[in-house]
């Protein structure tokens, strides 16, 4: 691939398997603007498949057209603030539930099969458990409830690592104003989002990126179009709002989240990882054992990192087209 | 006077309800559904200084954002830009308002020169614990503040005990000050009732507890 080419066009770019969606539209979800992706046949029985925190439904581009070609209208969605849905003012759990909610209303008002990684995983879950009549069965990849580690400290030390990521959050906030993503090559950005994802390929992170990040308006004068960008930057910039950031506080504790899975109305397939990694949430079999509901199927493959269905597409959406068979 | 803050994409109203004199602002933090006063409260007309108060987002004269997604810390986060013009102040909330000032407090403890926690409209909050998980979507997310969405979401947030006070363990730990929060309500939902069992709160007439902060360097 010519080097210029994977700067300038994101059209250019290809990825073995990958196939963008079939369809696109918006929902208006309490008066913000959520971008709604489809694979497969729109009048085949619809599925809602929700991405993890700080990604977008193109990063299922391999996995969902595995999932159509079984049968299904896989009807995913960019949450708030990413991919191409609107940036939010605010952002929360609550929010994002309700924006899946009213994503799936506008697909159907009948229950469907949900399927979700990550962070995507867990706000189905807990759409799963607040309208049991809008879900047949569960599938939560790498997104099911862990626990906090709790570092071993003395209550004083631990109130001054408190206030040091208090302070952090709202010094953050008060920035959040002049906030912008770092500009740079489709490249750079792959590079860079390869960080926090060490096991996906340059290939597919470079894929990513050019279908995840935009282009900077034109610069009005001055730069030569023979100039390189690296002046300005490198010319793109991920969709994702720059206000949103990892980590966080609050009051929630995931105990909270396992009490409620005894209690889950639909059958339940989850995919752990195995190996560790930035953005995995280290969930074992040994913590959910207790809190499984009756019948739940827990798949761990080896060697596999946080993200399953990306490493292993074809094996994961085997034995989801199977369990929703 | 009225000071417009930028908070991300919400602009945040801060009203002066008296700026002529000199000396540590009293600042009011209203209740859920709620708005600023007009003019200085009469319960406070003794404090001595000047006296602000802020419309939380999607409440009084500060932006409704689209789509809702409220929580107490970003409430949190509104009152702490208006602490960053003020400078240091003595933070007084009313319910909703209350709690806020109590985070504010741990958050920022050498900035704010006593916390005081009064009874208002959203003091309970969504109680100690999660209940039944449901979809909650208002039927008009009208423009009119204050936006419907505050008004259902506020009502729901958690609050347990035991992070409320390690709000307050971390300001009277981090605080100069012998007595830095001071609870003037009646109402005690459980994070209050939890809150006031612990060194360094004083439960106190609200006169008092302004004279206290008025008294104070």
């Amino acid at each position: 691939m010519d080097v210029a080419q994977t700067i300038d066009d994101p059209g250019a770019i290809s990825y073995a398997g990958a196939q963008a969606p079939a369809r696109r539209r918006t929902v208006d979800a309490g008066g913000l603007a959520i971008a709604v992706h489809e694979w497969g046949d729109a009048a085949a029985p619809p599925l809602l498949l929700a991405h993890g925190g700080f990604d977008f439904a193109r990063t299922y581009d391999v996995f969902a057209p595995l999932l159509a070609a079984g049968g299904w209208r896989v009807v995913s969605w960019d949450q708030r603030g990413h991919g191409d849905s609107q940036h939010a003012a605010l952002y929360s759990w609550e929010a994002d539930v309700r924006d899946a909610l009213a994503v799936l209303d506008s697909t159907t008002r009948g229950a469907v099969p949900f399927v979700g990684h990550s962070k995507g995983g867990s706000v189905l879950t807990q759409l799963a458990d607040a309208c049991p009549h809008r879900v047949t069965k569960l599938v939560n990849i790498d997104g099911l409830p862990s626990r906090a580690r709790h570092p071993d400290v003395a209550g004083h030390e631990r109130s001054l690592l408190r206030a040091k990521e208090l302070a952090g959050w709202l010094d953050h906030r008060r920035r959040t104003k002049d906030a912008e993503r770092k500009s740079g090559t489709l490249a750079d950005l792959a590079r860079r989002r390869g960080r926090m994802n060490p096991r996906l390929s340059p290939e597919w992170l470079l894929y990513l990126a050019s279908v995840g990040a935009r282009r900077d308006a034109a610069e009005p004068s001055g730069s030569s179009a023979a100039e390189p960008s690296g002046s300005s930057g490198g010319g793109f910039r991920w969709k994702l709002d720059p206000t949103l950031r990892f980590g966080g506080f609050g009051p929630w504790r995931p105990e909270w989240t396992l009490l409620r899975l005894p209690g889950l109305a639909p059958p339940l397939l989850g995919f752990l990882a195995s190996v560790s990694e930035p953005m995995g949430w280290d969930t074992t079999e040994e913590i959910l054992r207790p809190h499984l509901p009756p019948g739940a199927e827990i798949v761990r493959l080896p060697e596999t990192g946080h993200f399953i269905h990306i490493e292993r597409p074809r094996e994961v959406a085997d034995r989801v087209l199977a369990f929703l068979a | 006077m009225k000071r417009i803050l930028r908070h991300g994409k919400i602009d945040l109203a801060l009203h002066g309800l008296r700026t002529g004199p000199s000396g540590r602002p009293l600042f009011l933090l209203h209740g859920r559904g709620m708005r600023s006063p007009d003019r200085v409260p009469d319960a406070v007309s003794t404090w001595p200084g000047p006296v602000w108060a802020l419309d939380f987002t999607g409440h009084g004269a500060s932006t409704v954002p689209a789509g809702g997604g409220y929580f107490v810390e970003i409430l949190m986060a509104d009152a702490d830009h208006a602490l960053a013009e003020l400078g240091s102040a003595t933070v007084l909330g009313r319910g909703l308002g209350a709690y806020v000032a109590l985070l504010l407090a741990g958050a920022r403890p050498n900035e704010v020169r006593g916390a005081i926690l009064c009874d208002g409209p959203g003091l309970s909050g969504g109680g100690p614990r999660p209940v039944t998980p449901t979809v909650l979507v208002p039927k008009d997310p009208g423009p009119a503040p204050p936006d419907p969405f505050a008004l259902l979401e506020l009502a729901r947030d958690v609050r347990p005990p035991d992070y409320a006070t390690s709000f307050v363990r971390q300001t009277t730990q981090l605080s100069d000050l012998e007595r830095p929060i001071s609870v003037c309500a009646a109402e005690r939902p459980d994070w209050l009732a939890a809150v006031i069992e612990e060194p360094g709160v004083l439960v106190t007439p609200l006169a008092e507890a302004l004279a206290h902060y008025a008294a104070l360097k």
